[in-house]
């Protein structure tokens, strides 16, 4: 009987976990964006929608896998036409009007793709043998939430090698700090600022397809990920990407045992550690001093 | 503007507002969608207090909507209260919640705050959702109605009446914008303004920036649980949707599209939103996009809002 419990335990934390990777790899993007442009890109749950629903349109063509590598830089793709059209604008203006802009832009990712693909969530196939447990004991390891974690591991430590060890990560994280001075410098701030954008859009595309094969496709699975995603910029602190992801995997993880201990509260008791951390530490765990004002 | 300009506006926006059962119906409308305007003018407006003339980024005004909304409906259908006291208690609940919630967030600023405050609108969300015994959780709160209203001499049926329950939410939203426009001129208000035009020179003159905001922002839900209160007796219903961010954005752009600097301008902006709202449901499916566009195009195009456009174009 405690096995089993502590089987239970085990599996949701694990549940959590991967549920957690999404949030931080969602979020992720949005804080490279919020970071340097200062938008919030409310529309980041519809890019992730549409990478998905881009995978499933993919896949009868050319498979799980090449659909896994062509629908994020798609969707990236798209994400840049937008920026170009219609957010690049607003940049250096009072946040309100990004916000309301992408809020709009929510709605119409929304609607969209609810009149392309259908109100009803569709059937997303992953190759079979993805779906096969690892272990009898452990029955909750199958391969294929194995295999996110690699995805997801590979994604984040990719994108953290390229902010730390490339020209273009070295910019943005200087940007980050001080956009004039970097603009001084002779950096063409439009293009960092569309790059950055692309990258960030890339994330949500890939989690989209990810999240697809976990947690099957319908036209709200963007908007049901987007605020934890803030909850988790909240929690790891303004500013930090590395605080990003370990308040993401941390939420996922505080839902993951909220959903044996107190089920009711598998979505309320990551806004109670927002609270919390609010409370006790304005700028989040990780946060810089001074940006949140 | 000049004075008697103001005062001429004032007064038209007053007549109008007087008669609007009246000549709502002429151009289309009905009772319950001048109702409607009225309630969501209120929200909009209480909302812009905050936004507009605190400068304060709050994008999670449906949480205390909703609070307001849930509070009235759950005194009626659980207590048994009358009408006036379900919309206090519904008050109280949700002023209670912005007093503890705007304590924990009075120091940020800007992108953040606003992200908080939406964050924070989904716990109540989730709550609503979650709790069916209590809420009826996503089917929403049904088998009660709003009673009609006792005063001892007299008796307003606000429930078959659905003329007399629009003058009754006029006369709440003229107590309402009654108070807030009284606030906003007291020196208080004027503080609050110097905090939105320069929070730093405001502190160097010894305003209490944190307890301004903190004031300001518990006012501001206070006035939008109102609101919210007035909208669930409107519907003799309620529903967790009531509390959702995509309501906080809808509030926002309300604000915007009217003209954030103005004291009007939200109801205006409510009165388009809320009548294209009804129209464009009513034709097609896909109201979201159009929705979605409207806040695309004002964005773009009609920044400062109606009555901002209007102003620079009388200057000019």
């Amino acid at each position: 009987m405690a096995r089993r419990m502590s089987q239970v335990v085990l599996f949701n934390v694990f549940n959590g976990l991967i549920v957690g990777a999404f949030y931080a790899l969602m979020a992720l993007g949005l804080s490279l964006i919020l970071n340097l442009s200062g938008v919030i890109n409310f529309a980041h749950g519809g890019f992730l929608a549409l990478g998905a629903y881009l995978a499933y349109t993919l896949i009868p063509y050319i498979g799980f896998w090449g659909a896994l590598i062509l629908a994020p830089p798609l969707t990236a793709a798209l994400g840049l036409v937008i920026e170009w059209l219609l957010i690049r604008p607003l940049y250096g203006k009072d946040p309100l009007y990004s916000l309301l802009l992408t809020f709009g832009l929510a709605y119409i990712f929304e609607d969209v793709t609810r009149l392309i693909w259908g109100a009803q969530s569709v059937p997303f196939q992953v190759p079979a043998w993805l779906m096969t447990s690892l272990s009898s004991q452990y029955f909750f390891l199958t391969g294929y939430r194995v295999f996110m974690m690699i995805i997801v591991a590979a994604a984040v430590g990719g994108l953290f090698a390229v902010l730390k060890y490339t020209r273009l990560g070295m910019r943005i994280r200087a940007g980050t700090r001080d956009l004039d001075t970097v603009s001084t410098l002779g950096v063409n701030v439009r293009v960092l600022r569309s790059l950055n954008f692309g990258i960030g859009i890339y994330m949500a595309g890939l989690a989209g397809v990810l999240a697809a094969g976990l947690l099957g496709l319908s036209p709200t699975i963007g908007a049901n990920l987007i605020m934890p995603s803030f909850v988790a910029i909240i929690v790891g602190g303004l500013g930090s990407l590395l605080g990003t992801l370990l308040g993401g995997l941390m939420i996922g993880v505080a839902s993951g045992l909220a959903a044996v201990y107190f089920p009711s509260a598998t979505e309320a008791v990551i806004y109670v550690m927002m609270g919390l951390v609010l409370l006790v530490r304005p700028r989040g765990l990780l946060g810089e001093e001074g940006r949140v004002h | 503007m000049s004075a008697a300009l103001v005062r001429a506006f004032n007064a038209a926006i007053c007549l109008l507002l007087l008669f609007m059962p009246f000549w709502m119906g002429a151009i289309g409308g009905y009772t319950e969608l001048a109702t409607r305007i009225v309630v969501m003018g209120l929200a909009a407006m209480s909302l812009n207090f905050l936004l507009g003339f605190t400068g304060v980024l709050s994008f999670g005004h449906a949480a205390y909507f909703g609070l307001g909304a849930y509070g009235a409906a759950m005194a009626i259908k659980y207590l048994g209260a009358g009408t006036i006291p379900a919309i206090g208690l519904g008050t109280v609940v949700a002023t209670v919640a912005a007093m503890i919630i705007g304590a924990l967030i009075v120091r940020l600023r800007g992108v953040y705050f606003a992200m908080v405050t939406i964050a924070f609108g989904q716990v109540f969300y989730f709550i609503a959702f979650r709790w069916n015994a209590l809420t009826g959780g996503d089917d929403g709160l049904t088998g009660w109605h709003r009673l009609p209203i006792d005063f001892g001499f007299a008796r307003l049926d606000i429930f078959q009446n659905d003329k007399a329950f629009y003058y009754f939410a006029l006369a709440i939203f003229a107590i309402c914008v009654g108070a807030m426009a009284k606030l906003l001129d007291s020196p208080f208000g004027r503080s609050l303004i110097a905090i939105r035009e320069n929070e730093r020179r405001a502190r160097f003159l010894g305003v209490p920036i944190e307890w301004h905001v903190w004031f300001s922002f518990v006012i501001s839900c206070l006035f939008v649980s109102v609101a919210g209160a007035l909208y669930a007796l409107l519907n003799n219903f309620t529903d967790p949707r009531a509390l959702r961010f995509d309501l906080s954005g809808n509030f926002v752009i309300m604000a915007v599209l009217g003209g954030m600097r103005s004291f009007w301008g939200p109801l205006i902006g409510a009165a388009i939103f809320v009548a294209l709202q009804d129209y464009v449901s009513s034709h097609t499916q896909n109201w979201m996009s159009v929705i979605g566009l409207v806040f695309v195009l004002v964005v773009r195009f009609f920044p400062r809002g109606v009555l901002g456009m209007l102003r620079s174009g009388a200057k000019a």
